[in-house]
């Protein structure tokens, strides 16, 4: 890999295909340009090719070399000069509707949510939940599993030498449903067993010759113990072998890719997996595109990622007002608005999802529902990053059977190192403070923090490039794609508005921390100072009620950001009052309001 | 910065070939032929969709083993089983003790499990049938699948709609684009009637116009409040199609209250009795659909005639700005600067300036426009 010079990478959205090219400058490697084109899946072009090349062109023109051999229209991989070819080309996809599955087990607190753990991390969307104990009839079950068409079934279930009846039942529901997957009139629906490793025969018995059936090990062979890693290889496997081969085009961009193509949520993990353990931090990351809102976490090295199919800011932008409700989003708006202007401004976003704000007013409305979007993704995260992952769990048969009480969440937020933030809202915030002040609202993190977004979002191929080459991966990483927004300190505890709640002392300057409040304070984005924080006796910054921290902090974009707006975050209930605040807040930030 | 960032528009075609693709959702028989004329309401296609498999729980039913089952069943695989028919028997205490399973449905003994001691049994297959939807020709048949059907016809697409596909005779109800379609503009007379109005229809009318038994509504705008008491839910994603309702409704322009566009309404009115065929279905996410109407024409395609799409967004362009705060105004490109400038947001983009009606000029993001037809 040392004699990799240049590299491509394409991620084929489901209306944007982008492109970057990666060269090593000296002893680095570095982001030379990007370009990008509507992604081609659809009629009348049906290949996915065509949004390629285009991609690729604009990157051809923009950095003047030579990728795309005009003679066979291909990819030339492997130097030609300074000037022509690449050494590698990798792509990512979630063209086409990404990866739809639907997963099945026996309970729905245990196997099915291991299951559905399984795959959210191989990048699926999960449309439905089937569980022996879901409390619908079976044949409501049935006529999901018909109506849905998805692209392959999960099916697990029972401790290895537990039960066996309810896997037959379940696979008898599978064969009594003869599911049709959603690509490709004539093919058989993959469905991956990863269930009792004793129900296996009968569960092929029934199951073979009418589905595309993998065996795998069990991904819960013991109540204490998940094992999802062979059921997210399977579901790659099949991921490349049927979806892929159906989307129209994929199986010529298949021949060019120098690796696997990868799906786009699996590649965004990668390099956030990658980030946490090179660096040693727990981190939370979100992208918020039009109709879904991804969620990756890592902490304590236990990655999860959950995808909330239906919050979006333009496709899905309704669905997060009929979950949310007016009156949540209305809170973070910080002028006087009636509700049918709200739904009306929305409803209108949501038939037209490529217009952008123009106005001030119109970028706080989207920036409220966006705060609501990311909140709800969230929680929904919170759920199924339990406390029972990995392969080997540390607690006792005891704790997981009463997993409501005790399969808590391992989001922690006093032990979140870093936030990004990644998607248009986030990525493209006119001003990089309101992409800071989204996340603050949204996920309210405790103690110290940093928070960064995605430049140009492209984690997706600098998640498969850390597969093949993780130091190009890592490089571009640090100096292309995250942009550092600034280190936030928020104090845990309530006070009274105006109270100070502690001091920040750095480079021989001190500051008052002042309840009800939010400030920056310039640290650029090179600088690291050794930051002290003294905490007043009602306020916790990490280290428990009044203790000091003294730990070194980088700066940002924005610099040091304190929020002592208190946690949890409480907005004044007094409508007057409330959007009085939000006026102050933005104010303290350098924001317009209307 | 993608080369075409603003929204192509909405096709509003006095005269277009259109090919209507009328698939099944399952392999089943197509019932017409390549060259066939058809009417709107002919049967293309019909499919068996298989009845799903009922399980006769008989070992807990009969309180038996599963491995017992097999020497209770008085049916055999393959047996043709009626709704009430004894399935197996069993007896207990020397005989004292009898106990039945009866099958609750009608269907086919398909499966037996030896593990869980149930009977599969398949009910009865429900049919699918593919209508024509629009008056017109047969121009491909699709083995198993379905048929392709071809109309020369006015074709108007709108912004979003609810309701599936409807057929009937198409009258103008307003004077101008402009006016409101209320209650009192609907009677008896509008049964099997698709109605257009004006700027904004309204629960009260929508509701008048099911219990009439309208086809459908085409108007310009809806408030969202309406739109939910009209369906009784709200509208989490922007699928739509399958609602339950009786009146379909096509929106031209948005939610709101929004005057239909001139064009728009001087075709609908030039199409005014005319038999049309109508879809609300909508999708807004990759392979959009967008609700239409379709009035087949009596004349034969004039290829010279034909609108031609691909619009390309140049000086004197006229477009629509589709969104605040110029929302709905109707304008044409006066500059085109190919520098992304900042606009009143703070973000930096592409944009155009644009001179409205009344010739006042201003600047909007490329991405806020849609181009028009003159």
């Amino acid at each position: 890999m040392k004699d990799i010079k240049s590299i491509l990478a394409t991620d084929c959205g489901s209306t944007t295909t982008k492109a970057i090219l990666i060269e090593k400058k000296g002893e680095e490697y570095r982001l030379i340009t990007r370009g990008e084109a509507p992604t081609t899946v659809e009629s009348p072009f049906d290949d996915v090719t065509v949004g390629v090349l285009n991609a690729i062109r604009e990157v051809e023109e923009l950095s003047g070399k030579t990728i795309i051999d005009y003679e066979t229209n291909k990819i030339i991989t492997g130097l030609r000069g300074d000037h022509a070819g690449v050494d590698l080309y990798l792509s990512t996809s979630s063209a086409g509707g990404g990866l739809q599955m639907t997963v099945a087990g026996v309970v729905k607190a245990m196997s099915t949510e291991s299951a559905q753990r399984a795959a959210l991390g191989a990048g699926a969307i999960i449309i439905d939940i089937i569980a022996v104990d879901d409390g619908r009839k079976e044949f409501e079950k049935v006529q999901v599993i018909r109506e849905l068409r998805p692209d392959m079934i999960l099916m697990s279930g029972g401790t290895d030498g537990g039960t066996v009846k309810h896997l037959v039942e379940l696979a008898e529901m599978i064969v009594s449903a003869d599911p049709k997957p959603r690509l490709g009139q004539n093919t058989v629906i993959p469905v991956i067993y990863a269930g009792n490793k004793d129900a296996r025969e009968s569960v092929k018995e029934i199951l073979k010759d009418k589905v595309d059936l993998r065996i795998v090990d069990n991904l819960r062979p013991t109540l204490e113990r998940e094992n999802l890693d062979p059921a997210r290889e399977a579901i790659h496997e099949l991921f490349l072998e049927h979806v892929m081969q159906q989307a129209p085009g994929y199986s010529k961009l298949s021949d060019w890719v120098s690796e696997d193509i990868m799906s786009t949520p699996n590649a965004v993990g990668k390099i956030i997996q990658t980030v946490a353990k090179d660096m040693g931090i727990n981190v939370l990351a979100a992208d918020i595109g039009g109709a879904t809102t991804d969620v990756f976490s890592v902490f304590n090295g236990i990655y999860n990622r959950t995808v909330s199919a239906n919050y979006g800011m333009s496709y899905s932008i309704c669905n997060v007002l009929a979950e949310a409700g007016v009156e949540s989003i209305m809170r973070w708006v910080p002028f006087e608005l009636d509700e049918t202007s709200l739904r009306n401004t929305l409803r209108n976003k949501m038939i037209r999802p490529t217009t952008i704000p123009q106005t001030v007013k119109d970028l706080r409305i989207e920036q409220a529902v966006a705060r609501e979007a990311l909140e709800l993704s969230f929680e929904h995260h919170k759920t199924l990053a339990r406390s029972l992952k990995g392969v080997q769990s540390v607690r006792s048969i005891g704790e997981v059977i009463d997993q409501k009480e005790t399969g808590q969440t391992l989001v922690d937020m006093m032990n979140l190192d870093m936030i990004i933030g990644s998607g248009g809202v986030l990525s493209h915030a006119p001003r990089r403070i309101e992409s800071a002040y989204m996340m603050l609202d949204a996920y309210q993190p405790e103690g110290v923090t940093v928070l960064a977004v995605d430049s140009i979002f492209m984690m997706p191929q600098l998640g498969v490039l850390s597969v093949v080459h993780p130091e190009a991966a890592a490089q571009v990483f640090e100096r292309d794609c995250l942009i550092r927004l600034g280190t936030c300190i928020a104090p845990v505890g309530h006070g009274r508005d105006g109270e100070v709640c502690g001091t920040i002392s750095f480079n021989g300057t001190e500051y008052k921390m002042i309840y009800g409040t939010i400030q920056t304070i310039p640290l650029s984005e090179n600088e690291i100072a050794t930051v002290t924080v003294r905490p007043s006796r009602k306020f916790d910054v990490g280290r428990g009620k009044g203790r000091e921290i003294s730990v070194p902090m980088q700066g940002g974009v924005d610099g040091l950001i304190i929020d002592c707006r208190g946690r949890p975050l409480i907005l004044p209930s007094n409508h007057k009052q409330r959007i009085a605040k939000l006026k102050e807040w933005h104010k303290a930030l350098g924001l317009e309001v209307e | 910065m993608m080369g075409s960032a603003y929204t192509p528009g909405l096709t509003i075609s006095k005269a277009a070939i259109i090919k209507k693709r009328r698939r099944l959702p399952l392999k089943g028989e197509v019932l017409v032929n390549e060259g066939d004329e058809v009417s709107s309401i002919t049967v293309v296609a019909r499919a068996e969709i298989p009845g799903v498999l009922y399980n006769i729980k008989v070992s807990e039913i009969l309180g038996l083993e599963p491995d017992e089952v097999p020497g209770a069943l008085i049916v055999s695989q393959g047996d043709n089983i009626e709704a009430g028919q004894v399935v197996a028997k069993s007896s207990s205490l020397f005989g004292l003790i009898k106990s039945e399973c009866k099958s609750p449905y009608s269907g086919i003994f398909e499966i037996f499990s030896p593990i869980t001691g149930h009977l599969g049994l398949r009910l009865k297959s429900t049919p699918v049938e593919v209508k024509a939807y629009i008056n017109g020709k047969v121009v491909e048949v699709m083995p198993d699948e379905g048929v392709v059907i071809e109309t020369y016809a006015s074709f108007i697409q709108g912004i979003f709609g609810v309701g599936g596909e409807k057929t009937g005779r198409l009258e103008v109800v307003v004077s101008s684009p402009s006016e409101m379609l209320d209650e009192s503009l609907i009677n008896e007379n509008h049964k099997d009637c698709v109605l257009v109005g004006g700027s904004k229809v309204n629960a009260k009318a929508l509701k008048k116009a099911c219990e009439i038994g309208v086809k459908g509504i085409v108007v310009g705008a809806i408030y969202d409040s309406e739109l939910i008491e009209y369906l009784g839910h709200d509208i989490g994603v922007a699928i739509t199609g399958q609602e339950n309702i009786e009146t379909t409704l096509i929106l031209t322009e948005g939610f709101g209250k929004l005057d239909m566009a001139d064009r728009t309404f001087n075709l609908l009115k030039s199409l005014n009795g005319r038999k049309v065929s109508i879809n609300g279905a909508t999708q807004i996410r990759a392979g959009v659909i967008r609700p239409e109407i379709v009035a087949p024409l009596d004349i034969q395609p004039d290829k010279t005639q034909l609108d031609v799409k691909g619009q390309v967004l140049e000086i004197g362009t006229p477009i629509r700005i589709i969104r605040e705060p110029y929302f709905g105004e109707l304008a044409s490109v006066s500059k085109l600067p190919s520098d992304p400038i900042e606009i009143e947001s703070g973000a930096v983009v592409r944009v155009l300036e644009a001179e409205l009606k009344d010739g006042t000029k201003v600047t909007i993001p490329r991405a806020n426009v849609e181009t028009i037809s003159s």
